[in-house]
């Protein structure tokens, strides 16, 4: 090995570092503010962090090596499927399944009696039973599961249940949601609407703010539901040994709640199940809780005694849904003359399909995060969740906050407008600084918001191009925050958020083990990368096992953007209690202080005299020799004191915040009122780069997603029905749809974050949707106020800002030509 | 037992070698693939040919393995990602895709990967246009990576190849 490299790790490893330790550059990569390459206890700076590399997963992945939880195949499996409602909200008056169980392959069948226990993700609302008992709650809704030698037969056996429904109206709006007419979907004596979740806080002296301001905007915006769609349809094997243990094998995100959960509903101790996470297909959100056909699988083996797999279909993949609540919004900000703002209240109304699910979560999540990225000194949210008879909304990468971030930055744009104040300039005049406390307490520290929208408008000539005015060409600037993982747990207790081992066998290779999901999000490269840097030695050197409730430590799971901070943050712990142990032992063998140990490049070395070294196996193996076996332990909880003092204070804290800057360009055809997006411009603060590309890739996924919300997604409904639960009618962004994304990385080195980083999975999705919106605006002079933002929505538009007489043969309505919001 | 038309017994050629496999003659080239020949790279997302992460090659030509009869297989030779590589070499695709960060969740990866292995086993050197690129894969759908380094992946294996048959 070249001594030259080691000298090169052993002082800065980032020649674009100036005397500051920060600079601005970036023709050679999407680093454009990049954090200080010696970081705080490691004297031989990064030799894998800020490096990218092949991730550790990819190679599996590009070959079809990637066991994915369908390609579990057991001897004697037998294959399962569902039986769903055909009717979106009715009685269950009798299921006979009966001559399904005399068909010839037909094995065992299970209806809701069999598997009575309420449960639900959020403790506050168990309202889920694995099949329905006595009522259908949505078109979807499993009723029951059959079990056969195979798919073929078990598909065939559905058709011999008959079913006898009593329909019920069906509640298919927020609107009839909130009559008091109709019948309830969940029982709920205390109220005689479908409300299921009400919010209602304030912070700040709201009179007074109002009463300050020299101006007020009040503006109303829908946001359409859409749903993940992960390429991968969920799919579960469950088999129950002769042990009277059952492993599960399943697409989830969250391997430590199916684990609960699947305890709970089959009542059966935790200790006798294990819980496999195999590579994830996408989640996105949307495989983040239990789902019916998981725990039906999961009874029906432990009923035969045989294996057990159920894979949904894409139809039924849009049933399970969770996804993206639609919700109805209305803000009104008082503003000082230079657009300072003096008071806000947000109120929003989201349509929470047939269940609970994480809905409590996001509705007090629609109000959390608004004062996370611009200073609103009071503050009042009023949030209300109902059910209607549709598939249950939950999750979606934005969590919550994504439609909100979209009203709120098309209202900011309409405010900027009417005070004549550049947008991009405005969006920097309004933002936090760094290490800040908000009006609803929750802690702010590391903030590269500034930096991302300077350098986002930098990039793009946007002042130049905003100024231009020219009909059918758009520019727009959108800015926004996420958490890096949810500040408290989803059900209570005081255990760490996240825990890892990491073990060093005699080989030199090391092994880190954390219940982590990979969902794609590249959450085995973070775990290798941070042990390897750790440890001084190469990323593949590093193993990891990852997602399995008997090998594992628990980590919470793939939600909330959490597991580089968190997972991270374990496994950096457990590996610095084993490099300590390596560099008490190499420390007596070269002759040096404890303190002057580095690890870099296979090597343990003095830093202050590279060339006094041993290389890691050689380390390793003496500290065996000295201490037995190597392995150390982390774990993780966030701070205390990081969330206000409130009933609800437990939604919105997170250990540190990521901040994202879009500029979007759009071409509208002002004829067709087709928009077409010529380029997405985004910068984002991820605190540091662990691997760069993965960052990139990241942000890229995230313009993808926001792209198609922005345009193009949606989850509609027609006489109680999805109308459209497949992939050709379910539009998503093909590859002839995607414009040039130019990524651009603000590194600020969060002080609790591993290595300095804070997150990219679901930030960079949230400002896409409004800088389009805002682009859009810009190009025809009149806003769309919902999205998706569709050639129709955009021709009435212009019609409406042309008073009728543009465009549309009939009259165009007189009065706003908004969406009308619920009451 | 199963409800299933009884079975067939066929002689295919599946990733250069010769295979006989019986199967319910209703099954597609997909179920036989992935359940009865135990090559699980091959994935699904749809099975009504609407997202191409069923894509395999049947000479050469990628077709949607959901929507293909696997009794038409008969006598042709079909390629699934599993026979992508030469040994223990990868295709240059997938090596391109690896380094490129091209697969993220990799559930649509071998979808797409053959999708270009037939682009770029085709081109025969040349070097290829984006938009080439782009037409041959609007068939495949990807949730996660924004196709933004599928298109650099494919770019960058063609180029490698055109390089390599220049010697
Ligand atoms: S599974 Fe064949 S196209 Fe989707
Ligand atoms: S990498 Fe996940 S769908 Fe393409």
């Amino acid at each position: 090995m070249a001594e030259r490299d080691l000298r090169t790790v052993s002082t800065a490893t980032n020649p674009d570092i100036d005397a500051a330790g920060f600079t601005v550059d970036s023709a050679v990569s999407s680093i454009a503010i990049a954090a200080p390459a010696t970081p705080a206890g490691k004297p031989e700076g990064f030799s894998v962090v800020g490096k990218s590399t092949p991730k550790v997963n990819a190679f599996a992945a590009v070959t079809g090596a990637a066991i994915f939880a369908d390609d579990v195949v057991l001897p004697r499996m037998l294959h399962g499927k569902l039986l769903r409602s055909t009717k979106p909200h009715a009685r269950l008056i009798k299921v006979d399944c009966s001559r399904a169980l005399e068909l010839p392959g037909v094995v065992a069948v299970a209806t809701g009696a069999d598997i009575p226990v309420r449960y639900g993700i959020l403790p506050s609302s168990p309202d889920e039973t694995v099949l329905a008992y006595d009522t259908v709650r949505y078109v979807g809704d499993p009723i029951a599961a059959v079990v056969a030698d195979d798919e073929l037969t078990a598909e065939e056996a559905l058709d011999l249940i008959d079913v006898t429904y009593e329909p019920l109206p069906s509640i298919m709006t927020i609107d009839a949601a909130l009559r008091d007419d109709l019948p309830q979907i969940h029982a709920n004596p205390r109220r005689t609407n479908n409300v299921h979740k009400e919010v209602h806080l304030e912070f700040g002296d709201m009179g007074a703010g109002f009463a300050d301001a020299d101006r007020i905007f009040e503006d109303e915006y829908f946001f359409e539901g859409n749903t993940h769609a992960p390429m991968e349809e969920h799919s579960v094997v469950a088999a129950f040994g002769a042990d009277s243990k059952l492993t599960i094998w399943a697409s989830t995100q969250t391997p430590h709640y199916l684990h609960r959960i699947a305890a709970q509903v089959l009542e059966m101790p935790a200790s006798r199940i294990r819980v496999i996470a195999p590579p994830v297909g996408g989640g996105f959100g949307g495989k983040t809780e239990p789902f019916a056909h998981e725990l039906a699988a999961a009874y029906l083996s432990c009923k035969t005694g045989r294996p057990v797999k159920i894979t949904l279909t894409r139809q039924e993949v849009f049933y399970a849904h969770r996804g993206r609540h639609p919700v109805k919004m209305r803000i009104k900000t008082g503003v000082k003359r230079d657009g300072t703002i003096t008071a806000c209240h947000l109120q929003t109304w989201l349509d929470g399909g047939a269940y609970g699910s994480y809905g409590v979560a996001t509705t007090y999540y629609t109000g959390a995060l608004s004062t996370v990225t611009y200073k609103i000194p009071a503050y009042k949210f009023d949030g209300c969740r109902v059910f209607t008879n549709k598939p249950p909304c939950g999750p979606k990468r934005g969590h919550g906050t994504t439609q909100p971030r979209f009203a709120f930055e098309c209202h900011l744009d309409a405010i900027a407008d009417a005070l004549g104040i550049d947008a991009a300039e405005y969006r920097k005049r309004i933002a936090v600084d760094p290490h800040s406390t908000t009006v609803n307490g929750l802690r702010i520290t590391s903030c590269g918001l500034r930096e991302c929208i300077d350098a986002a408008a930098m990039r793009t000539d946007y002042a130049a191009k905003r100024a231009r005015k020219q009909k059918g060409k758009g520019i727009g600037i959108a800015a926004s925050t996420y958490l890096c993982g949810a500040g408290l747990p989803i059900y209570w207790n005081e255990m760490p958020h996240s825990g890892a081992i990491v073990k060093v066998d005699r080989g030199g290779g090391v092994t880190v083990y954390c219940g982590t999901s990979e969902c794609g999000q590249g959450s085995e490269h973070m775990l290798a990368a941070i042990v390897a840097e750790t440890l001084g030695i190469d990323v593949m050197d590093v193993r990891v096992c990852s997602g399995d409730t008997d090998l594992t430590p628990v980590d919470l799971g793939s939600y909330s953007s959490r597991v580089t901070f968190m997972a991270g943050n374990a496994a950096r712990q457990a590996a610095a209690r084993v490099r300590s142990q390596i560099a008490d032992v190499a420390a007596a063998k070269l002759g040096i202080a404890v303190d002057r140990v580095g690890f870099a490049l296979r090597r343990v070395f003095d830093v202050d005299k590279p060339e006094n070294a041993i290389n890691f196996l050689e380390a390793a193996q003496a500290t065996e020799a000295k201490l037995g076996t190597i392995a150390g332990v982390g774990s993780y909880a966030p701070p205390p004191g990081i969330a206000g003092d409130f009933k609800g204070s437990g939604v919105g804290p997170s250990p540190a915040y990521s901040y994202s800057a879009c500029v979007a360009e759009v071409d509208v055809d002002l004829e067709t009122g087709a928009v077409t997006v010529e380029k997405i411009t985004l910068a984002h603060d991820v605190g540091r780069a662990i691997n760069p590309d993965s960052v990139e890739g990241q942000i890229e996924g995230g313009v993808y997603m926001g792209l198609g919300e922005a345009l193009m997604e949606e989850q509609i409904f027609r006489a109680g029905e999805h109308k459209i639960p497949n992939l050709l009618d379910y539009k998503t962004p093909t590859i002839l749809d995607m414009p040039p994304v130019e990524s651009i990385i603000i590194e600020t080195d969060d002080a609790e974050g591993p290595f300095g980083a804070k997150e990219a999975g679901q930030g960079p999705l949230n400002p896409v949707i409004p800088a389009i919106a805002n682009a859009v605006a810009d190009a025809i002079g009149a806003r769309v106020y919902s999205t998706p933002v569709t050639p129709e929505k955009v021709l009435k538009a212009l019609d409406a800002a042309s008073g009728g007489v543009l465009r549309l043969r009939k009259p165009a309505p007189p009065a706003t030509p908004r969406e009308p919001v619920a009451p | 037992m199963s409800v299933a038309p009884p079975k067939v017994l066929l002689a295919m050629h599946v990733n250069g070698a010769d295979v006989e496999c019986a199967f319910s003659p209703s099954k597609t080239l997909l179920e036989v693939v992935r359940e009865d020949l135990g090559l699980t790279g091959t994935k699904h997302g749809c099975e009504m040919g609407h997202c191409g992460a069923c894509t395999v090659l049947v000479d050469g030509v990628p077709v949607l393995s959901c929507l293909e009869l696997a009794v038409e297989a008969e006598g042709r030779e079909v390629t699934t990602v599993e026979g992508l590589a030469r040994g223990a070499e990868m295709h240059p695709v997938q090596a391109a895709f690896a380094e490129c960060g091209a697969a993220q969740c990799g559930y649509c990866t071998p979808g797409f990967l053959m999708s270009a292995a037939a682009l770029l086993d085709g081109a025969d050197g040349r070097t290829l246009t984006q938009p080439e690129i782009a037409e041959a894969l609007a068939g495949n759908l990807c949730r996660c990576t924004g196709y933004t380094k599928i298109i650099e992946a494919v770019a960058l294996a063609n180029g490698r190849m055109a390089e390599q048959s220049r010697g």
